[in-house]
């Protein structure tokens, strides 16, 4: 029956675009997000508390500043400070509220040719891996975690534009797709802990570094500006964000695990 | 090493345990894809009639870009139903982005040329054999683009079907207007890319074999529905 | 009621791709008769019919209704050599040309069964006509040719490659029609169902009209030669 609705819905739809969406917001959000699973937990709670609808557009971070700023979304869940503290700059968020952070580990061949577990740095594994050139697989695709492994490779004096393609391979596309093709090629290449954990097609592939605050990933939460869009839900993005900082929700994404590991590390400032 | 065989037992168990969120994305990708189906069949089935019976200065070059048409590259499209469609664009106000209709209308774009196309070379032989008679009975150029498409129906059912396919199995474009939202937009086929990019092959198979025998199902049932009508020849 | 008879032809020359196919041809048909027309292969007897049914354009000389051609038309049909089965059922087939002209699907439809039954088609009214033999293929397109009621048919080799049985029934039905006030114009090769039906002869060869007159004397004392050659069984060039 519910699923009938859910059919003729959008039947409805095309008679009256627009009006069915009275309790429901759009939030752009990044793949290593939408991938840990975290948002299967949230979502209810929030539909339960707030009464909101929360719908997920789950792209990479370049391609979400890229909605937001056409106002095709109410609110964007992105992790890439510079480009977000931009988009507030030029008007099309309101804000950049921290909610959380989680971290990014570097995923190779068990047999780790490049002797990446053996250091103590992001900077050391990073050199290592530079120097005996096995493949490495770059995400290619502007979103954040891509910002973050090119802003990496520079930290440790190192210019990406000038890798070999031999080895250096830029996917160009998301985080599960590009463990796909590392997966495949057994290569090097630098995940989300959250993505690491639920892609279930490791093949020889394993975790060899993780730990340096250098690779913690603080995810921000901004609301699309109604000033420039006067039609988005400026105030259910306002409500969503009151209850993404809030105790409740604060707690249940430090109490979210995988395989027994916490993925992410609340840190909202309260109100 | 997961195997063609596990997907099979994914499909199997998907469809044994009526789970309802596949129900739901079953559903939705019939109502995306029939939809467009229908609407490019009245768009194009009449096109294909009107160019087949008409001599026009531009005809030749109109038949070479609708067949050029078929190849349209669907992400190519759903960039620029996204573009048209988008908040900022000119059709924004409508506020269609993300929603099952702007699935439908790319889609739309996407078949109708497909269908047109067929249906173009279906009624032109048909017109070949039926021009002296119809002349001669002196029918107006829209009695002869009606018989003629009646009288094609068989022919014309085969390129909605193509239009079907092509649109049941279409990824790129939906993907980027609908959003691939969960229980809003998302489809057999985006989903089993979404399945796939978690590296769950199984179940992106599993998904993939049901997407085949829905496609078979519906190809099937629309073969005994036609031919319950009468036992031709043809 | 306004008749389009007698049709008049004034020196009608047709010419396709270089080619003459009729030269200079002057013809009267009176408002009454079954006139049949005849000559060899190629002799331009079936140019001759669909140029005065409207489907080939004279290149010089008229054609002549006594009406306009737009009145003319609608009292016209014409049953092709190989006649066109549409995609539907014997009865639609039959049916078509009322529907075609505004007539109520109800009207049609009875008035379709009627003619089914009148050229003995009424056991196979339901199936689709592409499934017919070559027989009843003629007599389809004959019914489906008379449901309008028309003042002229032509008919372009009605029986040729058809059984005894198939030739008299067809025969039967187009004299029927003639004595029901029918004008009929037709082409045969058979000299026997000309003897049978005709009450004149056009004879044509290689383009060009030899004679018309009426069948006793074309059959009794034929002026051309070709024609003459032609009743004699003799090959015409």
């Amino acid at each position: 029956m519910i699923s009938m609705v859910r059919f003729l819905l959008p039947l409805m739809l095309m008679a009256v675009p627009g009006w069915v969406y009275a309790a429901e917001m759009r939030v752009a959000v990044t793949t290593s997000f939408h991938n840990s699973g975290l948002s299967d937990v949230l979502l209810p709670q929030i539909k339960q508390d707030l009464d909101i609808d929360a719908r997920l557009i789950v792209v990479g971070t370049g391609q979400a500043l890229k909605l937001g700023r056409a106002g095709d979304v109410d609110a964007i869940l992105v992790h890439s400070k510079k480009a977000e503290e931009l988009f507030v700059e030029e008007g099309y968020g309101t804000h950049r509220r921290e909610i959380m952070y989680n971290d990014f580990v570097i995923i190779g061949p068990s047999s780790d040719s490049a002797k990446v577990a053996a250091v103590t740095s992001v900077n050391a594994a990073f050199s290592a891996i530079s120097a005996s050139k096995p493949i490495f697989v770059s995400r290619g695709d502007d979103s954040g975690t891509h910002r973050k492994e090119l802003a990496l490779w520079k930290l440790a004096g190192l210019d990406s534009n000038a890798f070999e393609p031999n080895w250096y391979r830029a996917v160009g596309s998301g985080m599960g797709a590009a463990l796909n093709t590392a997966s495949g090629m057994n290569a090097y290449i630098m995940s989300d802990r959250a993505s690491w954990l639920k892609f279930k097609n490791k093949g020889d592939l394993k975790l060899l570094f993780s730990g340096d605050p250098v690779l913690f990933n603080q995810y921000a939460y901004l609301p699309v500006n109604p000033a420039k869009h006067p039609h988005v839900h400026n105030e259910m993005a306002k409500a969503l964000e009151n209850w993404l900082v809030g105790k409740k929700a604060q707690t249940m994404i430090g109490a979210y695990k995988i395989s027994d590991e916490t993925l992410f590390i609340p840190n909202a400032t309260p109100n | 090493m997961i195997d063609v065989w596990e997907g099979i037992l994914q499909a199997f168990r998907l469809v044994y345990s009526l789970d309802r969120d596949l129900f739901e994305i079953v559903l939705l990708s019939l109502y995306v894809t029939l939809s467009a189906v229908i609407v490019a069949s009245l768009i194009g089935l009449p096109l294909g009639a009107w160019l087949a019976v008409n001599r026009f200065r531009f005809r030749r070059a109109t038949i070479a870009l609708l067949n050029a048409l078929m190849g349209l590259p669907p992400v190519v499209v759903g960039l620029i139903v996204y573009i048209l469609f988008s908040r900022s664009g000119p059709f924004g106000v409508f506020g269609l982005l993300f929603t099952p209709t702007a699935m439908i209308i790319a889609q739309v774009i996407i078949i109708t040329p497909l269908i047109a196309s067929i249906a173009h070379q279906a009624i032109r032989d048909l017109w070949a054999e039926y021009h002296d008679l119809l002349i001669s009975l002196t029918t107006s150029k829209k009695q002869r683009m009606k018989t003629l498409i009646w009288d094609a129906r068989r022919s014309l059912l085969t390129a909605s079907l193509a239009g079907f396919g092509r649109a049941i199995g279409e990824v790129g474009a939906i993907m980027i207007v609908g959003g691939n939202i969960d229980h809003v937009t998302r489809v057999l086929t985006t989903a089993i890319a979404l399945e796939t990019g978690k590296g769950d092959f199984a179940l992106a198979l599993g998904l993939g074999f049901i997407l085949i025998g829905l496609a078979i199902a519906v190809n099937m049932a629309i073969h005994v529905l036609s031919k319950t009508e009468r036992g031709g020849q043809w | 009621m306004t008749t389009i008879l007698p049709l008049v032809l004034e020196n009608v020359t047709v010419r396709k791709r270089d080619k003459t196919i009729l030269k200079d041809i002057s013809l009267n048909f009176a408002p009454v008769g079954f006139t049949i027309v005849m000559g060899p292969n190629g002799s331009g007897k079936t140019t001759l019919l669909r140029l005065m049914h409207g489907l080939e354009r004279p290149r010089g000389g008229s054609v002549k209704w006594s009406s306009s051609e737009r009145e003319a038309r609608p009292q016209q049909a014409f049953v092709f050599q190989t006649p066109v089965m549409m995609r539907r059922s014997v009865i639609d087939n039959i049916a078509y040309p009322q529907i075609a002209h505004g007539v109520s699907r109800a009207t049609s439809s009875s008035k379709a069964a009627d003619w089914a039954d009148n050229v003995g088609l009424a056991h196979v009214k339901s199936i689709e006509a592409t499934n017919l033999s070559g027989g009843e293929r003629q007599k389809l397109a004959i019914a489906r040719a008379l449901i309008n009621q028309p003042e002229l048919v032509f008919l372009d080799e009605p029986t040729t490659n058809l059984d005894g049985k198939s030739t008299r029934e067809i025969e039967g039905i187009l004299q029927k029609a003639f004595n029901g006030g029918t004008r009929i114009i037709m082409t045969t090769h058979d000299i026997g169902q000309a003897k049978r039906l005709a009450t004149d002869v056009v004879f044509i060869n290689r383009g060009e009209l030899c004679e018309h007159s009426p069948a006793e004397e074309f059959f009794g004392a034929t002026q051309s030669s070709a024609a003459r050659a032609y009743l004699n069984g003799d090959i015409v060039e």
